[in-house]
């Protein structure tokens, strides 16, 4: 095993898929002569060469569409939006083209792409640069949405992801990148839509993903002070969603609170909550408790900032809520 | 004498237009420290080296015109009547900012100056122009709406779809393309069709023209020729302004990619330096007054500093205010 950083794992798996495909090209803004924005794919110009690797213009809308073009007819395009919030101008071409094209041609064109970025707040960046945007990519049908919590996860996921044959979104973390976890020396694939049990328990099960599940880990940690065993359920996959995982948990804890950096309207978080109190309704012994995002753009000041997001503390709240206990 | 008399210019318009990018220059500077020094976060774009463009522009204006604008535009801001302060307090995220710290490095605006932001999704502010113009043409006003952009912006979809609605219904927008020669890392030409980003305007059939953005005074009157008669017959422009950043893209970006040569080219050409030579031959200022008038303006940035330190930091219940308004 070797420590490394979440961007080398994401690195490591774009890599080794590219060595292993010649059809496979990665693009986007300075990932190439500059090796990324958030250095992700570190030397992947010098190991490929420029047929391999392109730095675009700023044209989020027009490189999306070109590498749904390129998937097509044969191609394998990785495609990397430097953050979401730019993400969101090639939203058409992910929208209406990608996820559709396999349908509405009757299964005659399928679209091998990946779509990777950075999601979600990193740090002072105000109401344009702060944004999560998984319910809204995971309201979507014909596309898969994928958030790692680690660079073990990241890079097994990532090269799940680059091997399938449909359009598959991939959300990072510009707060994420710099975390260190074990990544093994060899070759190894995390099938999409499993999840996975990240600190097992017994009072109460916490669902978290991404950089929500560091969150719901030091609040775990905190709760185990206090005598309360949390179990933290990380679903790595948003669609699909591994339900039974969830659901077996949640049989086993009778209380679930969920922590989800998107808004609270209409939150990933809201649809995890609507399921389980459909399949678990009677092994629940209290309402499931969601932790988001307070409902307004992102402020730039820090405290407000602060305010808006999940933290530790609103999560061990909402654990004592289901829990019935101050 | 002699000199004096062959000057086109009034010596009090020199002088202010002197201490104004010199203002600019040094205002720049002092926000790099304070980032430096950890007075406050997030992205931080400087304007330094392109101050001729900001000055020679803003004098061309009225007050009652219009102005937008990407995330380097701190000086655009002050420029356009913002006061230092209340910049530099945004910046700090305090309750003295312009925005009262929900916008901070990016988001500066001021309805009262006509300042329509601050915008950080490059090229977004593009269309909002158009929008402008055609609320100026709709109410038959002969104000003008500039709208600034990058090079690198000049590929956003958005901006030719705005182009070709500016040019349709001929609406009295006057878009300067800051042409720095980079977006981030990125050489405008490896990602361009053109060379000179001022071609654009033919497949709208725009008014088009360049301006050596290193020389205030020859902005100054080309782009009043410009204006004048935008006032009198309303139709769109676009002007690529040659300029150079000397910094990073950010405070955080070393910018590395290009040659100190090519920086100390630019340097060698500085617009400071440049009217200050003028200024001296022309017997309109000696080297003493020019230094003097610096210890003015750097006495007035640690007034400026002092002023944002003390301001408050916004209550974290503001946070509720202005998603909306009654
Ligand atoms: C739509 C979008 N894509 C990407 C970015 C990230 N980004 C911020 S500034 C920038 C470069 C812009 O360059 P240019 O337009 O030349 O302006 P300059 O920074 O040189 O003033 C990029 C890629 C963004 N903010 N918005
Ligand atoms: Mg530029």
């Amino acid at each position: 095993m070797a420590l490394i950083q979440f961007r080398e794992a994401i690195g490591q798996a774009m890599a080794e898929e590219m060595a292993r495909d010649d059809r496979i090209f990665l693009m986007g803004e300075e990932v190439a002569q500059y090796n990324g924005a958030y250095k992700v794919s570190k030397g992947l110009l010098e190991q490929f060469g420029p047929r391999r690797v392109w730095d675009s213009p700023i044209s989020e809308a027009g490189f999306a569409g070109l590498g749904i073009g390129a998937a097509m007819v044969g191609l394998r395009p990785i495609i990397e939006m430097m953050t979401w919030n730019f993400g969101i101008q090639g939203f058409d071409q992910i929208v209406n083209h990608a996820a559709k094209m396999c349908y509405m041609s009757g299964g005659q064109f399928n679209v091998p792409i990946v779509f990777r970025g950075p999601n979600g707040a990193a740090h002072m960046l105000g109401s344009q640069h702060s944004q999560s945007f998984d319910a809204m990519l995971t309201n979507v049908p014909g596309m898969k949405v994928i958030s790692p919590s680690t660079p073990y996860d990241a890079k097994g996921l990532l090269k799940s992801a680059i091997r399938d044959n449909n359009p598959v979104i991939f959300l990072e973390s510009e707060m994420m990148y710099g975390m260190k976890g074990e990544v093994p020396e060899g070759e190894y694939l995390i099938p999409i839509g499993v999840g996975d049990i990240k600190r097992a328990g017994e009072h109460v099960t916490i669902i978290a993903w991404n950089k929500m599940l560091h969150v719901a880990m030091a609040a775990a940690e905190q709760l185990a002070e206090a005598g309360i065993s949390a179990e933290v359920l990380d679903p790595r996959t948003l669609q699909p969603l591994d339900e039974d995982l969830i659901f077996n948990s949640v049989r086993k804890t009778h209380r679930l609170v969920i922590v989800d950096e998107g808004w609270d309207f209409a939150a990933t978080s809201a649809q995890i909550s609507d399921r389980v109190q459909k399949e678990c309704f009677d092994d629940l012994d209290a309402p499931v408790a969601r932790v988001n995002s307070l409902f307004v753009p992102m402020p730039y000041a820090e405290d407000l900032e602060h305010a808006v997001l999940p933290t530790a503390e609103r999560v061990v709240a909402a654990v004592k809520e289901v829990m019935y206990v101050d | 004498m002699a000199a004096e008399s062959k000057l086109k210019y009034d010596r009090d318009f020199l002088i202010s237009v002197y201490k104004d990018m010199l203002f600019g220059r040094r205002f720049e500077e002092r926000v790099n420290q304070a980032y430096q020094k950890g007075k406050f976060a997030g992205f931080c774009h400087l304007h330094i080296g392109q101050e001729a463009v900001c000055i020679g522009v803003q004098r061309s204006l009225r007050p009652s015109d219009y102005m937008i604008s990407g995330y380097r535009s701190h000086t655009q801001a002050i420029a356009k009547g913002i006061d230092a302060k209340a910049v530099l307090s945004e910046l700090f995220g305090k309750s003295d900012g312009c925005v009262r710290g929900k916008g901070g490095s990016m988001h500066m605006f001021s309805k009262e100056h006509r300042f329509l932001g601050g915008h950080g999704i490059v090229g977004g502010q593009t269309p909002i122009a158009a929008g402008v113009g055609f609320a100026i043409k709709y109410d038959k006003a002969d104000d003008v709406m500039v709208c600034y952009l990058g090079d690198g912006a000049c590929n956003q979809g958005q901006f030719f779809e705005a182009l070709n609605m500016a040019a349709a219904w001929d609406l009295p927008v006057l878009y300067i393309i800051e042409n720095n020669q980079y977006g981030m890392g990125t050489d405008f030409r490896r990602v361009t069709s053109v060379e000179s980003l001022a071609k654009r305007a033919l497949a709208f059939d725009i008014d088009n023209s360049q301006v050596d953005g290193m020389d205030v005074l020859k902005v100054y009157d080309h782009v009043s020729s410009i204006v004048s008669k935008m006032r009198k017959k309303p139709k769109p422009h676009l002007l690529e302004a040659h300029t150079y950043r000397y910094r990073g893209h950010s405070v955080s970006d070393p910018g590395s990619y290009r040659t100190k040569d090519e920086v100390a080219q630019f340097q060698a050409r500085d617009p400071i330096t440049t009217l200050g030579d003028y200024l001296k031959k022309h017997k309109v200022a000696t080297e003493d007054e020019l230094k003097s008038w610096d210890r003015e303006i750097k006495d007035q940035m640690t007034e400026i500093e002092a002023f944002a330190d003390a301001s408050p930091k916004p209550d974290v219940s503001e946070l509720w205010d202005h998603v909306f308004v009654d």
